[in-house]
């Protein structure tokens, strides 16, 4: 696919860079690379700061929903309090234990941190503000984002814990169990849209609020619930965050790591977080579609909406203990998102839709 | 800590290179004193004064101070409670699995002296910097939770006077 401009609407802002290598007459392989490096930079440098950003959001809104302010000191209601603690984690010692699987043990929050940060390849951050427009862009998020797993299995494994190896081995647990559901619930929208590319999902939402899949009733709610219930699990996060429990697992699988490693799966996780919900904008509320304002504006906007709905489950829902996490799982989001997907199909068949 | 440590050696070569390492220094020593996290670690009735001061009313988040159930990601042991003698070697450990740079608060009597009620008690270890070193005493029997805090302040303002060069191998 092509576009107009080369990076959407903020054209403007790294549209010179782009021209002044095209007047000196480079082929347009060249040009592309530059393009790809350019996004890829701005979307790592933006996602970076963004999880940082969330990390401090959730602590006040943790606080506010506890009666409490969070952090206050540091900076105007605590702004800075996060970059205060990313360099504090830089300057820690770095912990090797000795009895770990050196290999393992180092690779796996490079792992962790990489995939978190590979999906926002294809993640359409407004009107050709996207990487790369595979045709198969949802397909890759899912297969990117499964990528998690092993890294947390190979922590797990890794610190030669047994709290780490427990944590590890109920996240790889937890995760595949989710993922049916979220690619069930992912597939009703694909098959309505019958495209991967994000692109075409986000394009088949203009116009209307009523064309938005959230709200074509039957089937658009019932697939967002389930998607959004399967991704705070995909996520790691509480109630569904039995692979960091600190009342059975001191700390789960990053139980051994200290410092700079510790602080990579941390920002991996939030991450993590800010990808599920960017693809449940995508998917269910029109990405980036919306008035007035610049498209990556909405996105963002909506994005940062459905984290904060994140944030509130996280804060109000107790944990689930691991076999009703594993019974709610298989017996009931199973059945309820395949059921979901075949009226959605039978209905795609009828012509029942609008 | 590999680059951290040799920071020093490459800034003392550069001629007027005072001013680099002032402001780095007063960079890591802002950072580490406004993120102390807290090792999950309370063994008497000054536990509950630890809890009660990470709660609403008293709010240790506020400082920015969260705590970390495992010792790897801790920067700070607020030693809440009466330390026995069979407990001595446990908190010794627990300090050792902490990542550099690392922080104790003695906080109450009995981590302090004994304490008022155990002072000659067979079992009870007298005091805490007999096993870890102490950077700051909080008394009380248990302290208040405004104590605890305010032990917690001038612990940050200690920090913020440290000095980058004197960072060594222990």
């Amino acid at each position: 696919m092509t576009y107009p401009l080369p990076f959407g609407e903020l054209h403007g802002v790294f549209g010179w860079l782009y021209e002044l290598l095209e007047s000196t007459g480079l082929p347009q392989p060249w040009l592309d690379v530059v393009r790809y490096a350019a996004l890829g930079a701005l979307v790592f440098g933006v996602i970076s700061l963004l999880a940082l950003f969330l990390v401090w959001w959730e602590r006040k809104i943790a606080a506010h929903i506890q009666q409490r302010f969070g952090p206050m000191r540091h900076g105007w209601h605590g702004w800075y309090q996060t970059v205060a603690d990313a360099v504090k984690l830089l300057t820690k010692e770095d912990i090797l234990v000795d009895t770990r699987d050196k290999f393992v043990f180092f690779w796996a929050p490079v792992i962790c941190f990489v995939a978190a940060f590979l999906a926002y390849v294809t993640i359409p951050f407004g009107e050709g503000l996207i990487v790369a427009d595979l045709n198969i862009g949802i397909l890759y998020i899912m297969a990117i984002t499964t990528f998690t797993i092993i890294s947390l299995l190979m922590a797990g494994w890794g610190s030669n814990n047994k709290y780490a190896l427990l944590g590890g081995i109920r996240s790889a647990a937890q995760l595949i169990s989710y993922e049916i559901p979220m690619v069930a619930s992912i597939l009703v929208v694909v098959l309505f849209v019958g495209s991967m590319s994000m692109v075409d999902i986000v394009e088949a939402q203009s116009g209307w609020i009523t064309n938005w899949y959230v709200f074509r009733v039957p089937f658009g709610p019932i697939a967002f619930i389930t998607y959004i219930i399967a991704a705070t699990a995909e996520a790691n996060r509480t109630p569904f965050d039995i692979p960091e429990a600190e009342q059975e697992l001191v700390a789960g699988y990053n139980i051994e790591y200290s410092g700079m490693k510790f602080a990579m799966f941390f920002l991996a996780e939030f991450a993590n977080g800010f990808t599920v919900s960017a693809i449940a904008v995508t998917l269910f509320f029109g990405g980036w579609h919306g008035p007035f304002l610049p498209s990556w504006v909405w996105f963002l906007l909506k994005t940062l909406g459905v984290v904060f709905l994140l944030m509130l489950f996280r804060w109000t829902y107790p944990r689930l203990r691991v076999d009703q996490l594993m019974e709610f799982a298989w017996k009931f989001l199973v059945p309820v998102t395949f059921a979901n997907l075949i009226l959605a199909a039978w209905m795609k068949y009828a012509g029942w839709y609008w | 800590m590999g680059v951290i440590k040799k920071l020093p050696i490459y800034t003392e070569k550069l001629p007027g290179g005072g001013l680099i390492l002032t402001s780095l220094e007063t960079v890591i020593n802002q950072a580490q004193a406004k993120s102390l996290w807290y090792l999950l670690f309370g063994t008497a009735c000054c536990a509950i004064e630890l809890m009660c001061t990470g709660a609403s009313r008293y709010d240790f988040d506020r400082l920015g101070m969260i705590f970390r159930a495992t010792p790897r990601q801790a920067d700070l042991i607020i030693a809440a409670g009466t330390i026995t003698k069979k407990m001595a070697p446990r908190l010794r450990r627990l300090y050792d699995q902490m990542a550099e740079p690392r922080r104790v608060i003695a906080m109450g009597g009995c981590t302090i002296k004994g304490g008022p009620f155990y002072y000659d008690s067979y079992s009870v270890e007298k005091g805490i910097d007999h096993i870890v070193p102490v950077d700051m005493y909080i008394p009380g029997c248990p302290p208040r939770p405004e104590s605890l805090l305010e032990g917690c302040i001038h612990l940050q303002e200690k920090i913020k006077k440290q000095k980058l060069s004197d960072w060594q191998e222990k």
